[in-house]
């Protein structure tokens, strides 16, 4: 038993959650002191104290990953969320699996900018270092794990508790100091690379939040009312750019990884992250315009304080279990709900009182805005921003209603929409297109001083965008309204923009960050329309059989069934289901399970011939090797005219443990689509199959016969000495045949054993070929003809249930995400660097 | 008129459009009997019904039947008032299906069976349970 670790971490905790409440008080003695020397030593020990809090965050860091990464399982967060066969790079994602870890990424994020905060202000220090204090500490009470004696309430939940006080197992009655010798490990949806990513971008994205909510709240306590945006905005750009990029990292893991077909599946978790992010968007482009023509000064701070309640609200959303019926992915409840709630309130109340008494005192713009300002543009493209946010934000807060109406007695029975993705893109598409055609605009507004007479500027862009949509939509074969429109949005948004960027490109390129930024926005658009818009089932069920007779078969057949080695055709492919496969530890590839036999150690096998994959021989035979036995891939193979064009392996794994049948896709991706293929049903190879009534052939060696329409050939009997191991006494006679049954694609062996023991007993062991669902007996031996008996029987064979897709265009997601990014980076650059000015 | 104060208005309008819309479009838990009785009003909308799977004595599911090709399966749910009701999945049966404690049907009727779009299952947690795996 290991207490001392979990002791430090738990002292390691409380210092962090004391130091954070020291740093506030601190900073609040600066801020009221009189005297110039007691200022200077409060906003000494200020410092001090957050310094102490981030070095008692980094020792929380530090210990839980030593207690998950040397395997002690006495402690609830190693045994719940790691094991001792994990690959080493995924140690780091059981880190945040748990909703512990998770706050305390967030809380190292925000204590790795309150420190950058401390070394570069000085005017806005106090302030801002007290909003950063109190939102540590309201973080660091999450993980106290602190029992209030006497009350019997607990304060937080703590990642160090040992695995006796989380569990009731009766063991721990009799052996208190027992620890188990593996723990359960990591989900297995989560050991994918964008995982390790994908979480600390999201959560930094989240921490970057708070520098701007900060700076507003400094502003509107000291009355600096629009001082605050210029430092506030670098860190607004980059945690626009962050938290873009988390979420876009989140759709391409679910792309990756889960099987429900796509990226983006409207669920309340991710439209939890979605929210804040558009709102985010629209408050980036109002601090600019009040940054510059210092206009629009309240809707500035309103935006940004928005965006930082939605994240606590989200925080909410997602982690106190309200959700529980309506996503399934959000995290389980760890009786965090009152505190979360608390958290939430406190910041909006606060928030919402502050903007209320200073108000009045704020600056106002002029009642009325030209329709040729940037600034009437720039709120038009602001107002759709928001509603778009407010259009998912309104039904992923359903359960909260329902909770809301059963808090004062009622009882609803409102349920999410039915199909969340339809119904979400039909508005969400409308929105889009109102973004792409605001945004294209208001560009021209921004860079010209705008007239009626400029206004026939415009018609050359006009007509190029016209151009350009005619080509796009005869290339790809746009057809349908909704989609027509996008399309003429999107070319429009990028045609705009490529102008804009051409003029300020030549004045000084790093001005261009806005309309790359477009640009990756457009294309975004466009590649997020064809890969959902136009993704196609392409594994239609073509079989002909009729599904259910009452029901007729005017349903969606979206699934093919594939017996091994027996080609289909879909979407201009034949495919085939080659083999069941398990992955290699030390090298990269797979081996198909029949090529191998097991040892009693579940990771190693022996081979049985050499393995070769992709053309290399990774192993000879008789090699005992390291595999992961967890995960079955499914080897199927695509080809075109007669040509192999990729070798698909979707993943499935059955952990018991973790929910069951996980299926992970496998994606064969092509210049202008990507075609994506999961599984979604495998048998049940527990169940005993049903074989056919076996077949008595009788044939002499070298003779052809047929096992269930496979040509095969006994190529010889011999006697043998031994059976698996066992040596046999001098009286037993064993004979082993080999036939050779041709199967598809190469040829396979079986050899029963015919056996005499003791000059009476008859012992028949017969052999199968898996990949044929064939069984050979050797029945008897007829030593006057030279003829033997085979008994042959065939069972049905190996199949697999796949789903595929089409997904077309969807490399244009991906580049506009890219360029996106790419126009983010210009534009923080540079206001980082008016910043220093 | 000014113009602000036509776009506030036309905001205004956006945003009951979209509360107007997100009521209708959303769905709700009813059992089969109420269902029923909308499918029999003419009422087509998707609806959400929770229930079990109908198991004998001995915690067996009965009345499962899986299709020839394996592509679709239909199943007995009863709902919280004992409502049995026959329902048909035209998608391979998920595979924890058997194992779930709650099953949470989303469709509607055509003719007399219950055909489901969408099929959400509560399975016993791992967060649950309190037995450790030795």
């Amino acid at each position: 038993m290991h207490y001392f670790i979990g002791n430090l971490g738990h002292l390691f905790v409380i210092i962090s959650f004391v130091a954070s409440l020291v740093t506030a008080f601190s900073y609040w003695k600066n801020f009221y002191s009189t005297n110039e020397l007691s200022r200077q030593s409060w906003s000494f020990n200020g410092r001090i104290a957050f310094y102490i809090h981030t070095l008692a965050v980094l020792g929380i860091v530090t210990v839980l990953f030593t207690i998950i990464y040397r395997h002690y399982f006495e402690y609830h967060y190693a045994y719940s969320h790691s094991s001792r066969h994990l690959p080493g790079q995924y140690m780091v994602s059981c880190f945040w699996e748990g909703q512990e870890g998770s706050f305390l990424l967030w809380m190292f994020w925000q204590a790795v900018l309150g420190i950058i905060v401390i070394h570069t202000q000085r005017t806005w220090q106090a302030p801002v270092m007290i909003v950063f204090a109190l939102v540590q500490a309201f973080l660091a009470s999450m993980i106290l794990g602190v029992v209030i004696p006497g009350l019997d309430f607990k304060i937080g939940s703590s990642p160090f508790i040992l695995l006796r006080d989380a569990m009731n197992d009766p063991i721990f009655k009799t052996n208190p100091d027992f620890i188990p010798t593996d723990g359960r490990g990591l989900n297995p949806l989560l050991q994918n690379y964008w995982m390790v990513i994908h979480p600390p971008t999201l959560f930094l994205g989240f921490a970057l939040t708070l520098p701007p909510f900060a700076f507003c709240i400094a502003g509107l306590w000291l009355k600096k009312y629009s001082e605050w945006i210029k430092p506030a905005l670098p860190w607004t750009l980059v945690g626009g750019a962050i938290l873009g990029l988390g979420i876009l990292m989140g759709g391409y893991w679910a792309y990756e990884t889960l099987s429900f077909g796509g990226y983006w599946n409207w669920d309340p978790v991710e439209n939890a992250v979605y929210v804040p992010w558009i709102v985010l968007i629209a408050a980036i482009h109002v601090m600019m315009l009040t940054k510059s023509k210092g206009k629009g000064l309240r809707t500035s701070i309103i935006l940004i304080i928005t965006v930082f309640i939605l994240v606590l609200y989200s925080t909410f959303l997602t982690r106190s279990g309200i959700l529980g019926d309506a996503s399934v992915h959000s995290f389980t409840d760890l009786g965090l709900s009152g505190q979360l709630l608390l958290y939430l309130l406190f910041f909006t109340v606060a928030a919402a009182a502050l903007i209320i008494v200073r108000w009045k005192q704020l600056p106002a713009d002029e009642k009325e805005i030209s329709a040729y300002s940037s600034e009437f543009w720039i709120f038009i493209g602001a107002t759709v921003l928001c509603l778009m946010g407010f259009q998912v934000l309104l039904p992923t807060s359903i359960p909260v209603y329902n909770k809301i109406i059963e808090l004062f007695g009622g009882h609803s029975n409102l349920a999410p929409p039915a199909n969340q993705v339809a119904f979400y893109s039909k508005f969400q598409l409308w929105f889009a297109v109102g973004v792409a055609l605001v945004s294209g605009t208001a560009q021209f507004f921004w860079w010209t001083r705008m007239s009626k007479a400029k206004l026939k500027d415009l018609l050359v862009p006009a007509l190029v965008t016209l151009i350009l949509f005619a080509v796009v939509i005869s290339i790809a074969k746009v057809y349908k309204p909704t989609y027509l429109v996008l399309t003429l949005a999107g070319v429009y948004l990028i045609v705009s923009n490529a102008k804009i960027l051409l003029s300020t490109w030549k004045v000084n390129p790093s001005l261009s960050g806005g309309a790359i930024a477009h640009i990756g926005v457009a294309l975004m658009l466009i590649g997020l329309m064809f890969s959902s818009g136009y993704s196609n089932v392409v594994s239609l069920n073509n079989s002909g059989l009729i599904v259910n007779k009452d029901m007729g078969t005017d349903f969606n057949r979206d699934n093919l069934l594939l017996f091994i080695n027996e080609p289909k055709s879909m979407a201009g492919y034949d495919i085939e289901y080659r083999s069941e496969n398990v992955e290699f530890r030390n090298k990269k590839g797979y081996v198909r399970k029949n090529d191998i036999e097991p040892t009693n150690d579940p990771y190693r096998v022996v081979a049985t011939k050499d393995i070769v994959y992709q053309g290399k021989k990774m192993y000879s035979a008789k090699d005992t090797f390291e595999i992961y036995p967890e995960n079955t891939f499914y080897e199927i193979e695509m080809r075109k005219n007669g040509k192999v064009a990729a070798t698909l392996y979707p993943r499935i794994q059955i952990n018991p443990s973790m929910g069951g049948f996980l299926a992970s896709p496998d994606i064969k991706r092509n210049f202008d689509r990507d075609i994506y293929t999961h599984v979604s049903l495998t048998q049940n190879r527990e169940e005993e199959p049903t074989w056919g009534k076996p077949e008595e052939v009788k044939i002499k060696i070298g003779q052809r016969f047929f096992i269930n329409d496979y040509v095969s050939v006994l190529e010889e009997v011999k006697r043998i000495e031994k059976i698996d191991g066992v040596e046999l006494t001098p009286e037993d006679v064993a004979v082993k045949a080999r036939v050779r049954v041709e199967g598809e694609h190469e040829p396979f062996y079986a050899e029963p054993v015919f056996l005499i023991r003791n000059k009476t007993e008859v012992g028949r062991i017969p052999a199968e070929i898996n990949d044929l669902g064939v069984r050979v007996l050797l029945a008897n031996i007829h030593p006057q003809t030279g003829e033997f008996s085979l008994l042959c029987d065939a069972r049905q064979k190996d199949w697999v249930v796949i789903k595929a897709l089409e997904k077309p265009y969807i490399n244009i997601l991906w580049l506009g995400t890219g360029v996106l990014m790419i126009g983010f980076g210009l534009s923080a650059a540079r206001s980082i660097k008016e910043f220093r000015k | 008129m000014k113009r602000t104060h036509i776009i506030a208005i036309a905001i205004i309008a956006i945003a009951i459009g979209i509360i107007i819309a997100t009521a209708g479009d959303a769905s709700t838990y009813v059992n089969f009997g109420q269902a029923h009785q909308m499918a029999a009003a003419g009422n087509n909308s998707q609806i959400h019904v929770v229930g079990q799977l109908k198991k004998d004595s001995a915690g067996h599911v009965v009345g499962l039947q899986n299709s020839a090709d394996k592509l679709s399966f239909s199943f007995i749910l009863v709902d919280d008032n004992h409502q049995e009701q026959n329902v048909f999945y035209p998608e391979p049966m998920p595979p924890d299906f058997l194992k779930s404690e709650k099953v949470v049907v989303v469709g509607g009727y055509q003719h007399d069976e219950f055909v489901a779009n969408k099929i959400l299952l509560k399975c016993p947690s791992k967060y649950q349970e309190n037995k450790l795996k030795i």
